[in-house]
């Protein structure tokens, strides 16, 4: 159980990624882009190939972060230059990068066991330093005997989110980033302010797009394989972390949306994690499962402020009517 | 300064709406020059402020500012140098925004957007300094959302980000005409104020004649996607709005269309 949560946490922080890529595009650009279905499975398949040719893992990795953003920067060009509507310019690349993602693979799935990933490398450096006994030993002094076999994945994974978050902070506040932002918000403002709005737009659904084939390139070396079919029913899942992290916990400023879509990744994990404990769930289940939980963190904050205003208004009204049952005594 | 050729421009030709929008509008404007613009509904006016600004290109003739040719320059580059108001008090402004980022975007439109901060500062000093003149006390909510600013507050804002860069050309297209009196005497009086004090070449379209005549040193009459009237000095000081209508009739052999714009 608590193994099983361990793996969800650390999967969790490497979809993150992915998550904030879609929280670029649905949130700041107000561009819902379905690319993501296909550009995950890009990244995914880009690092394997050039894994299995020799290419060092982290080479391989950033080769997958540039294909995902040439990918977005397809979908911008569909949507600003091509003028098909946001919806669609995802769609046509989504299909489209399926075929070519099977093209990259040559194979329907890729296996990884055998080859030299980014993690196993960072696994091997960190055996020698002995942070993993410290924490098991920390665990075990807390009653827990069944430690997890790597703490290297979990806690560099978090710097690696923890930096992508901060850097996009950072860059939303930029002049750029500030054009970018106003896009989204109001794309005829900005152009009046000098802004080439078609570029911001083609540049900042590559980035998304960039995030998420990296995130991909990640997911495919921590599951031993990459699978054409990896990335169906992505984009749900990167909703799913945004809705439930802003739900959860606010979004207030940039940095506190970022770090919330961040947990609401992690959330997710969990919360499917444990929902296929259940004896009756199975693992098809758990697209309903997603559909449910975003469904679920979409109405529940409406839900819950109509309740409170409901509950407000029937006090106020008690009030009133017992002071004018005062006032006529 | 602002130069005008023979500009036309016709809306879905050869079909049963077939619309003569701008009709060779011929205008050359001096630098500081503040010119009003009037006209009746469906004359040209707004037509004419997207055709300088570029988000509408010419079917035929020539736009050059400051001796250059702008014809084919895509919108958002002229936007270096063309401030705009618009008459939606939710356009010029992006509303999920704070007033600080909000002017650091309209500070950034004659720069090269880079990446480093937008609000610093030493940047924060100076909006300060910007927002003091409007006397709303919105310098001191620069870190306040734009969309929980009042229509007037946002208007005001709008103004000021269009202007502060010192702009070749500000276009106001009837961006008092959203707001209730009060609130569109406030705007009136700043865009006079800020007008005056970085001697902006100006082109405002109002549906209100009085203040068409109160403001600027040359008067437009438009009609029909035609310049039909063009005073200025002197002779538009003299103006009043009876004389205005006067003359409509003279040049037009009609009514003027509507009694409200006299009463607006
Ligand atoms: N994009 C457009 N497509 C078709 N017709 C237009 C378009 N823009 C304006 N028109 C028409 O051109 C004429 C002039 O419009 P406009 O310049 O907005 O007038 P106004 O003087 O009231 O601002 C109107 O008849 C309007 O319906
Ligand atoms: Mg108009």
């Amino acid at each position: 159980m608590l193994i099983s949560l361990f793996g969800a946490f650390e999967s969790g922080i490497i979809y993150a990624i992915m998550a904030l890529g879609v929280y670029l595009t649905f949130r700041v650009l107000d561009f819902p882009d379905l690319t993501v279905d296909g550009s995950f499975v890009t990244g995914a398949a880009v690092a394997s190939i050039a894994i299995i040719s020799g290419i060092p893992p982290i080479i391989a990795t950033l080769m997958a972060a540039v294909a995902g953003f040439f990918a977005g920067c397809v979908t911008g060009l569909l949507h600003t230059k091509g003028k098909i509507n946001s919806l669609l310019s995802g769609i046509l690349m989504m299909i489209a990068l399926y075929s070519i993602n099977l093209r990259i693979m040559g194979q329907p799935t890729l296996p990884l066991l055998n080859e030299t990933t980014i993690f196993k490398q960072l696994e091997s450096i960190w055996a020698s330093t002995g942070i993993n006994s410290f924490f098991n030993s920390i665990l075990g002094s807390l009653g827990m005997d069944n430690t997890p076999a790597t703490w290297s994945i979990l806690i560099v994974m978090i710097i690696v989110t923890i930096a992508i978050k901060l850097l996009t902070d950072y860059y939303l506040k930029t002049e750029v980033g500030l054009a970018l932002r106003a896009t989204g918000d109001n794309q005829k403002m900005i152009r009046s302010f000098s802004a080439n709005t078609d570029t911001l737009i083609i540049v900042g659904v590559g980035f998304s797009n960039a995030l998420v084939a990296f995130s991909g390139a990640l997911i495919a070396q921590h599951g031993g394989f990459a699978d054409v079919g990896m990335g169906i029913g992505l984009i749900i899942i990167g909703l799913a972390s945004v809705i439930i992290g802003e739900a959860l916990f606010g979004t207030k400023t940039i940095a506190r949306t970022t770090l919330a879509v961040i947990g609401g990744a992690i959330v997710y994990r969990i919360v499917v994690t444990l929902a296929l404990q259940a004896e009756f769930l199975e693992t098809g289940d758990m697209k309903l499962i997603t559909a449910l939980l975003v469904i679920a963190a979409l109405v529940a904050p409406k839900a819950i402020r109509t309740r409170r205003e409901k509950k407000r208004r029937l006090q106020k009204r008690t009030e009133l009517s017992r002071y004018k049952v005062e006032e006529a005594s | 300064m602002l130069q005008l050729q023979d500009i036309a421009i016709t809306f879905n030709e050869g079909t049963p709406d077939e619309k003569k929008a701008l009709q060779s509008i011929k205008l050359e404007l001096k630098k500081g020059d503040f010119v009003t613009i009037i006209g009746s509904n469906g004359a040209g006016k707004s037509t004419l402020m997207n055709v300088i600004s570029g988000n509408l290109t010419p079917d035929v003739g020539e736009i050059s500012i400051n001796n250059k040719q702008v014809t084919h320059l895509p919108e958002y580059k002229r936007s270096a140098f063309i401030g705009r108001v618009f008459q939606d008090p939710m356009a010029g402004t992006a509303p999920s925004m704070t007033i600080e980022e909000n002017l650091a975007m309209a500070y950034a439109r004659n720069k090269k957007r880079k990446l480093r901060r937008g609000v610093t500062a030493k940047r924060k000093v100076l909006f300060r300094e910007y927002l003091e003149t409007l006397n709303l006390g919105l310098e001191d909510r620069l870190t306040a959302k734009v969309g929980l600013l009042s229509g007037g507050e946002r208007q005001a804002l709008s103004l000021l980000m269009a202007t502060f860069t010192d702009p070749d050309i500000l276009l106001l297209d009837e961006h008092t005409a959203a707001l209730d009196p009060s609130r569109a005497e406030l705007i009136t009086q700043l865009t006079y104020d800020i007008v005056e004090k970085f001697d902006l070449t100006t082109l405002m379209v109002t549906h209100n004649m009085q203040q068409a005549l109160d403001l600027g040193n040359r008067l437009f009459m438009m009609d029909k996607g035609q310049v039909i009237f063009d005073v200025e000095g002197q002779e538009k000081q003299a103006l009043t709005i009876e004389k205005l209508l006067h003359e409509f009739q003279r040049i037009r052999g009609e009514q003027f269309e509507s009694d409200k714009a006299v009463l607006g």
